[in-house]
């Protein structure tokens, strides 16, 4: 089946362009929205977000938004002021530029790339020169605390994180994400083919990792030391206010969003659902990944919203004493048994 | 921890100079970096201002500054007549506020030679142990919080709603109740109040279970505290820490149960919890069972509640005879008291108010030495302390 009008590659880049641009401050709304103002509100009995416009508190995030655009653009006086200002830009491009490669069915990508996972995980660490460029440029003692955290918390669970995903990439044999969607649809378990192999199966231990590591990435509860509104106020966003605070928690939610996507996508079988092929798999595909992202999140939010915070210290202990070995033990596990059993 | 001399309060000169230019590119030269944590910072529960010298996140040294908030009662005190005083005191540590009236009250009823009816008594130990458990409550959640788990606190306020409903029942005010009169009480419980007091008691104990699950049994909640910001018991006595802070070191002391009998504690069964340890974590658990045990107290209180007046015969103007009177009792921070000089007037010719806060932050130089800056935070949050407390 081929695409019913030609359009050339200006018009084709224009429509993706507007794609991706309009997807991550959806996805960052609707996890907000869904997570941080309903099954908060649930879980720890809060009555405020449940309020406003009658049903629900439909008009919560309305309002909150609201509210960001009113307040004052405070710049401290001591603030590098170019680099306060770009900060949080390069923070959101980040997670913009790892929606790119992200399948939402067999033809609905933004861009081919045959090293995607690769490409994804590269830019995902983009935002952690934002949250240094942040934390240094405000001039303020708790926001540096805060970004050298980031920083050094970021650069620990960036290993964990490739190595998990590794395991994926010898299973599949590509590091296509389509491909890798592809070879979980077509994939089979112990002769059973009738739902293929979602990798989570045979990569639970690299899933629990990637989930662990992406927490950390995403410097959320148990793993949010940078931010810790207890210690730190608020890290390196303590001197953000209005449009440019905004940017940030679009930024962090937006990461939430792309991670649940990458996971749903690497261990989830991502938009494939057994027996849809075709035209109907690519009407059906952002539905299908948005429901197992919208699962992968749950869990990463209800984690956030019910553990403690670790110290920075055992923080690094954990990484470097427990999931980059365990990591290093399921390549070596994945590329045997891949060998082993053809 | 082995050290166990008192070392002395020294406060460094070259802290105080650099503090005045401090700019970040200054402080990185000579390796450390001072650190202000308030006045207004979220873990110091009002405007606690500690003056930190971080090298990296390793705190050299920590120096508490207060007075941020002193509103003067202790002077205010000796402008006011006694049942004015109450008004004032109630605002010491106003999450107790009931239990800060108590031992004014009792000590000026000392000096008259009065004494409230026993169903005064009784019912002001209810009320007082009731705001016991609207104090602790709030730490039980709040403690999670200092430590990133968002969740229990909220419960923690949720749920003190509920005693703070049955305080305003009785009273009529919810956090400044000002509801003691020298010789007994202003009213009597209202219609009803008894069996709503038993009904929230049952929810306050399972909100108590709920805390232990979520935080007692976690993993990463005992890995941030215990061992952290641990108290030797001989060194705290010294320090003049007192309440559960001191019972968590192990030393079992409360006033309650050892000092001069008063109110209606002589009278039931209650058990002091302790705990050797000493650490932050021994100092949330040994919060929690005191909840659990104030709220066995309370049941005991209802079912024993006497008949009969809840006021003294008092004069109509009330002047207190010359002398002299020190009352302390066990609050819930610890230990409080009043000492009250008195020449015949109306009002008192000086009061002396003994805060539990102000002895127990008085450790926090010794204890924040060499720690982690998430563990100031853990050691504040764990020794529990109201400012209004400590600044009076």
């Amino acid at each position: 089946m081929t695409l019913a009008l030609e359009i050339g590659w200006g018009t084709t880049l224009a429509i993706k362009t507007l794609i991706v641009l309009m997807i991550i401050p959806l996805g960052a709304l609707i996890l907000g929205y869904t997570f941080l103002l309903k099954m908060m509100s649930h879980m720890q009995s809060r009555l405020g977000p449940m309020d406003p416009g009658g049903f629900h508190g439909w008009f919560q995030l309305v309002g909150d938004g609201i509210k960001f655009l009113q307040k004052e653009d405070i710049m401290p006086d001591e603030a590098d002021r170019r680099v306060f200002a770009l900060a949080p830009a390069i923070v959101v491009i980040s997670t913009f530029l790892i929606f790119l490669v992200i399948p939402t069915g067999p033809r609905l990508v933004v861009q081919h790339l045959d090293v995607g996972v690769f490409y994804a995980l590269a830019v995902s660490s983009l935002s952690v020169v934002g949250v240094l460029m942040a934390g240094w440029a405000s001039a303020n003692k708790f926001a540096l605390i805060g970004a050298l955290r980031a920083a050094a918390q970021l650069i620990a669970y960036e290993l964990p994180l490739l190595l998990a995903v590794v395991g994926v990439v010898i299973q599949a044999g590509t590091m296509n994400l389509n491909g890798i969607v592809i070879a979980q649809a077509n994939g089979s378990i112990f002769g059973m083919d009738f739902f293929g192999n979602p990798f989570i199966l045979t990569q639970i231990v690299g899933f629990v990792l990637f989930l662990i590591a992406a927490q950390a990435e995403l410097t959320q509860t148990p793993f949010d030391m940078p931010v810790a509104e207890s210690e730190l106020v608020a890290g390196y966003m303590v001197e953000y206010t209005g449009f440019r605070f905004l940017f940030f928690f679009i930024g962090e939610f937006g990461t939430a969003f792309a991670f649940a996507a990458l996971a749903a996508t690497l261990y989830l079988g991502g938009y494939a659902i057994p027996g849809v092929n075709g035209g109907l798999a690519d009407l059906l595909g952002p539905i299908v990944l948005f429901v197992k992202l919208m699962a992968v999140a749950f869990f990463m939010f209800w984690v956030r919203f019910t553990y403690p915070r670790l110290r920075e210290d055992q923080l690094q202990a954990i990484a470097w004493k427990y999931l980059i070995p365990i990591g290093l033990l399921n390549i070596i596990a994945t590329a045997i048994i891949k060998v082993a059993v053809p | 921890m082995t050290t166990t001399e008192t070392p002395g309060f020294e406060v460094d000169p070259a802290l105080h100079r650099t503090l005045e230019n401090a700019r970040v590119n200054v402080e990185l030269d000579n390796g450390d970096m001072i650190l202000n944590l308030g006045p207004q910072h979220p873990a110091t529960h009002g405007t606690l201002r500690l003056v930190v010298r971080l090298d990296g996140e390793r705190v050299v040294a920590a120096d508490p500054v207060i007075g941020y908030m002193h509103r003067g009662y202790e002077k205010l005190s000796e402008f006011r007549t006694y049942p004015q005083i109450t008004t004032l005191i109630n605002r010491i540590d106003w999450l107790s506020s009931f239990a800060n009236e108590v031992p004014f009250v009792s000590g000026a009823e000392q000096l008259m030679g009065v004494e409230a009816p026993p169903r005064a008594q009784w019912i002001r130990t209810i009320l007082t142990e009731l705001s016991r458990i609207a104090t602790i409550y709030l730490f039980l959640g709040e403690m999670g919080l200092q430590v990133g788990a968002l969740t229990p606190a909220f419960w923690g306020f949720r749920d003190r709603e509920l005693v703070l409903n049955l305080i305003e029942g009785a009273t009529g005010g919810r956090f400044h109740p000002n509801f003691n009169r020298i010789g007994g009480l202003k009213d009597d419980l209202p219609w009803g109040w008894i069996s709503e007091c038993r009904a929230t008691m049952d929810k306050i104990l399972k909100g108590c279970d709920d805390f232990e699950d979520v935080l007692v049994g976690n993993e990463i909640f005992e890995a941030r505290t215990r061992g952290i910001g641990i108290i030797p018991g001989e060194l705290g006595a010294a320090y003049g820490v007192s309440g559960a802070n001191l019972r968590a070191s192990g030393v079992d002391w409360d006033l309650r149960r050892d000092g001069k009998p008063y109110l209606a504690y002589p009278e039931i069964d209650f058990k002091v919890w302790t705990h050797p340890d000493g650490d932050s974590f021994a100092r949330y658990w040994v919060r929690l069972q005191e909840t659990r045990e104030a709220v066995r107290m309370v049941i005991q209180l209802l079912d024993g509640l006497p008949a009969g007046s809840i006021m003294a015969k008092v004069p109509r103007i009330i002047k207190v005879p010359e002398g002299e009177v020190w009352v302390e009792v066990e609050n819930p921070l610890g230990q409080m008291g009043y000492y009250i000089v008195s020449k015949g007037a109306t009002g008192p010719f000086r009061v002396k108010i003994r805060s539990a806060s102000f002895s127990n932050v008085s450790i926090l130089p010794w204890l924040l030495r060499g720690v982690y800056v998430p563990d100031v935070i853990t050691i504040m949050g764990s020794l529990y302390f109201i400012l209004g407390d400590i600044d009076r």
